[in-house]
């Protein structure tokens, strides 16, 4: 009494082609907020720069996060992503007279941490804003500008827990992605690292009491408090600054000024607290004071 | 390249995690593995199908998803298994993440493991348990003392493979939050961009050895208890 | 199963009752464990609709069989058809009657067979793959392509060896060229012989491809990941994921198996001793 491998063959051909028959509505239609293209005189952008390249090509690539929820995030049937590094993105992409929601003109492009300084370096992507934390080290390489937002490393943890700080971390299970400078930081504190690849599998260790606290900077942690208000929290003084700006190639310094003139205005105006509201803010988070920008360096 | 010799004890703690779960996760697949061979030739044809049935699942899921079901989808049901904490092994304690990274091996590896030791039970040519079977064995005996003793010498060089295949797999952990070898050379790899081959042929070479080292026991134990033929 | 028969006797009416019970008892044990993970599925709230929805919503379905499904399938094929180039210049080297030929593609063989999949999808991802380097799905392909080529270096040794001797002592009667018979007549039986372990090839390359969410790179399980991220439902996108996965590797086991019956007769398959674990 064997069941023939033909038969089973079949029945899996069959599932494969009921799924395909399937009814169900799920997914949100949720885009942030709409940004609309701005009108580009003749003139705005100086001859022969990156800006008037690309508002004459009308196309753009832009390096954000598809995985961390409030800052950069694209399930697997959006058209674009959504989260507060992608409303800064929009703003930019506006102002070159670009549809930001148009995805034949934008290419958004998915970055890891490890790679987004070769992206730049390569001209792969012209922007990068994927909670980009400005060092030293980074700015040898490539072009960074900004802070649009200022965080610092700080631990989520279920509601409840007695981990109220980094001194409270001594031989405690801490998450976050293997490799990163967090993970590093919380092992010189004596807790024991647990590395995953990204940080919403972190979010998940933590709601399901694997490990005691996850680390990152305080601003992604913010997002998913943000989606589980009940369960979890922030906790702990930010027991380092991160500054989080834009990534631009280094050999067009000019980009320097423009951006941090949308960044300027976008303050000014509303848009900058829009932006936050809309995303980071869904959670209750306080819209913090916007961050005093840097000098550009002279280019 | 010198953070790594700064760092020695880094590289071999992290080694250590991966010989870990090699040694605790072969062992277990072994044992788990002799049972549901034992299964799959016995005479309960239910039986039979059961096994077979987990050998296909097993075998057809990646390792990946394996380790999905242990880290993710168990603790989301309440399975953590973070009672082993609190067991006390000689002064050690059992992680939780070791104890699950090493369920999700075992289950994985104990499907190669029944195949392994199906084959080498298929090359006992059939005269030998005929011939157990007309002096009156009964199954169990004829298993037990004409069968398993061949079929586990010709047995031996399947189940090597498959034992390397596990010391290899066992990287698959660094994704699932054990910091051991493979999850160790990615820390290295973004210290040290300039030296990235170097820090990848240490750590490879790490491995090498490993598999080296099981594939020259497993000849000199083919050799030396090889089935008069 | 060939013939447990051998094994044991036809059973008796008093063997047949203790099996029925083992049978039963089996069934039990069966029944329970899957009553059990329903109900804890049901106490954790896994059963409900809005879990589940997104794998009954057309746009995700088409999402998991086309970004994930089919890139998964076309990686490792791609993946396998550069490994069987790669399998058959260092297989054909390994045979070489040159020491030196042998000896550097015996050692590619042996490094990349012993070095885990993993760890070379990464070294390859953030050595060439990053920026304007290969980029993600490459990483994957390539590392798959040295793994799985290494292991096929090793299955066409012995597809050579196991064409009939005669075949190419014939050949070389008749005046042909080393190249020439290797070309015309060895290679060609030899791949008729090892069709079988070829496909079943494709089934670990279809399985590794899944270590490619380490890097971001596409495929099945990376849909997966982006599904429960966005709806949190871990349990269900797992389940869903391992089923199709199942599902396809049967159909290729099952293609192996009729290819094996159609080119290759009644042979048995062939059998490759596997140093660094081929069959996973």
């Amino acid at each position: 009494m064997r069941i023939p491998t033909r038969f089973k063959a079949a029945t899996a051909a069959l599932l494969l082609a009921g799924s395909l028959a399937a009814c169900g509505d799920a997914g949100s239609d949720d885009e942030g907020s709409d940004v609309e293209a701005e009108e580009v005189e003749e003139g705005k952008f100086e001859e022969g720069s990156k800006m008037a390249e690309l508002a004459e090509a009308g196309k753009i690539t832009v390096g954000v996060k598809y995985d961390q929820p409030g800052l950069g995030f694209k399930g697997a049937t959006d058209e674009l992503p959504s989260g507060f590094d992608v409303e800064i993105a929009k703003l930019l992409v506006a102002d070159l007279g670009i549809d930001p929601e148009d995805t034949s003109a934008v290419d958004y492009k998915m970055t890891i941490s490890d790679n987004r300084e070769p992206f730049l370096q390569s001209g792969e992507v012209d922007l990068v804003l994927a909670s980009y934390s400005m060092t030293p080290e980074r700015q040898q390489v490539v072009g960074q500008t900004g802070p649009y937002m200022v965080t610092g490393q700080q631990l989520l943890v279920k509601k409840g827990s007695d981990i109220t700080g980094v001194e409270d971390l001594k031989g405690k299970e801490v998450c976050s992605v293997t490799g990163s400078t967090s993970l590093e930081n919380v092992e010189a504190e004596g807790a024991k690292p647990r590395g995953f690849e990204t940080y919403s599998e972190c979010r998940d260790q933590v709601l399901d009491g694997t490990v005691d606290a996850m680390t990152t900077d305080g601003s992604i942690l913010l997002g998913y408090a943000a989606l589980n208000p009940d369960e979890l929290e922030v906790v702990g003084e930010e027991f380092s600054e991160e500054r989080i700006g834009v990534g631009y190639p280094k050999e067009n310094p000019e980009m320097c000024e423009w951006i941090n003139g949308v960044i300027e205005e976008s303050i000014e105006n509303g848009d900058w607290a829009a932006a936050f509201e809309s995303t980071l803010g869904k959670s209750g988070a306080e819209t913090p004071e916007p961050p005093a920008l840097d000098e550009c360096p002279a280019a | 390249m010198q953070d790594i010799w700064e760092n020695y004890d880094l590289f071999l703690k992290a080694f250590g995690l991966t010989l870990g779960l090699l040694v605790v996760s072969g062992v277990l697949s072994l044992l788990l593995g002799i049972f549901l061979a034992a299964l799959r030739v016995g005479p309960v044809s239910l039986l039979r199908r059961l096994a077979a049935v987990y050998v296909t699942v097993a075998r057809n899921t990646p390792l990946v998803v394996v380790f999905i079901f242990f880290a993710t989808v168990g603790p989301r049901l309440g399975y953590t298994f973070n009672s082993v904490e609190q067991l006390d092994i000689g002064g050690y304690h059992v992680s939780g993440y070791f104890f699950r990274s090493c369920l999700a091996l075992t289950l994985y590896t104990s499907a190669f493991v029944c195949e392994a030791l199906r084959s080498g039970i298929n090359a006992v040519p059939l005269g030998q348990a005929e011939a157990a079977r007309a002096i009156g064995l009964t199954f169990a005996g004829s298993m037990r003392q004409v069968i398993l003793p061949q079929a586990l010498r010709a047995a031996v060089p399947p189940l090597a493979s498959v034992q390397i295949a596990l010391a290899k797999n066992t990287s698959v952990a660094a994704a699932f939050g054990m910091l051991e070898a493979t999850a160790r050379m990615k820390f290295f790899i973004n210290r040290n961009a300039d030296d990235m081959v170097l820090v990848f042929v240490i750590f490879a070479l790490g491995y090498v050895l490993i598999v080296e080292v099981i594939s020259f026991g497993a000849n000199r134990f083919e050799r030396r208890f090889a089935a008069a033929r | 199963m060939s013939a447990p028969s051998v094994l044991f006797d036809a059973p008796g009416p008093r063997t047949r009752a203790r099996h029925r019970i083992y049978s039963v008892l089996g069934v039990l044990a069966v029944l329970a464990l899957a009553a059990f993970i329903v109900f804890r599925f049901y106490d954790r709230g896994q059963l409900e609709y809005r879990l589940w929805e997104p794998f009954l919503t057309p746009k995700f379905v088409r999402v998991l069989l086309v970004d994930g499904l089919l890139k998964t399938l076309q990686m490792a094929a791609v993946s396998i058809v550069m490994a069987v180039a790669f399998g058959i210049l260092f297989g054909i080297g390994k045979l070489s009657e040159h020491a030196w030929l042998r000896w550097p593609c015996w050692l590619v063989v042996e490094f990349f067979r012993a070095v885990p999949v993993l760890l070379m999808i990464y070294f390859i991802y953030f050595a060439y793959g990053v920026g304007d380097g290969i980029g993600a799905y490459w990483s994957v392909v390539i590392a798959l392509t040295l793994y799985n080529g290494s292991v096929l270096a090793e299955v066409f040794r012995a597809g050579i060896l196991a064409v009939p001797r005669g075949q190419a002592e014939a050949a070389y009667a008749l005046g042909m060229r080393k190249t020439q018979v290797m070309t015309s007549i060895l290679l060609p039986q030899a791949v008729k012989i090892m069709l079988p372990a070829l496909i079943s090839q494709l089934v670990v390359a279809l399985k590794d491809t899944s270590l490619g969410i380490a890097i971001g790179a596409p495929g099945l399980t990376f849909v997966g990941k982006q599904i429960y991220t966005e709806f949190q439902n871990q349990v269900q996108a797992a389940v869903v994921i391992a089923v199709l996965y199942i599902a396809a590797n049967l159909v290729l086991t099952a293609l192996a198996t009729w290819v094996q019956k159609k080119f290759v007769g009644e042979r048995k398959p062939l059998a490759v001793p596997v140093v660094g674990g081929g069959t996973l």
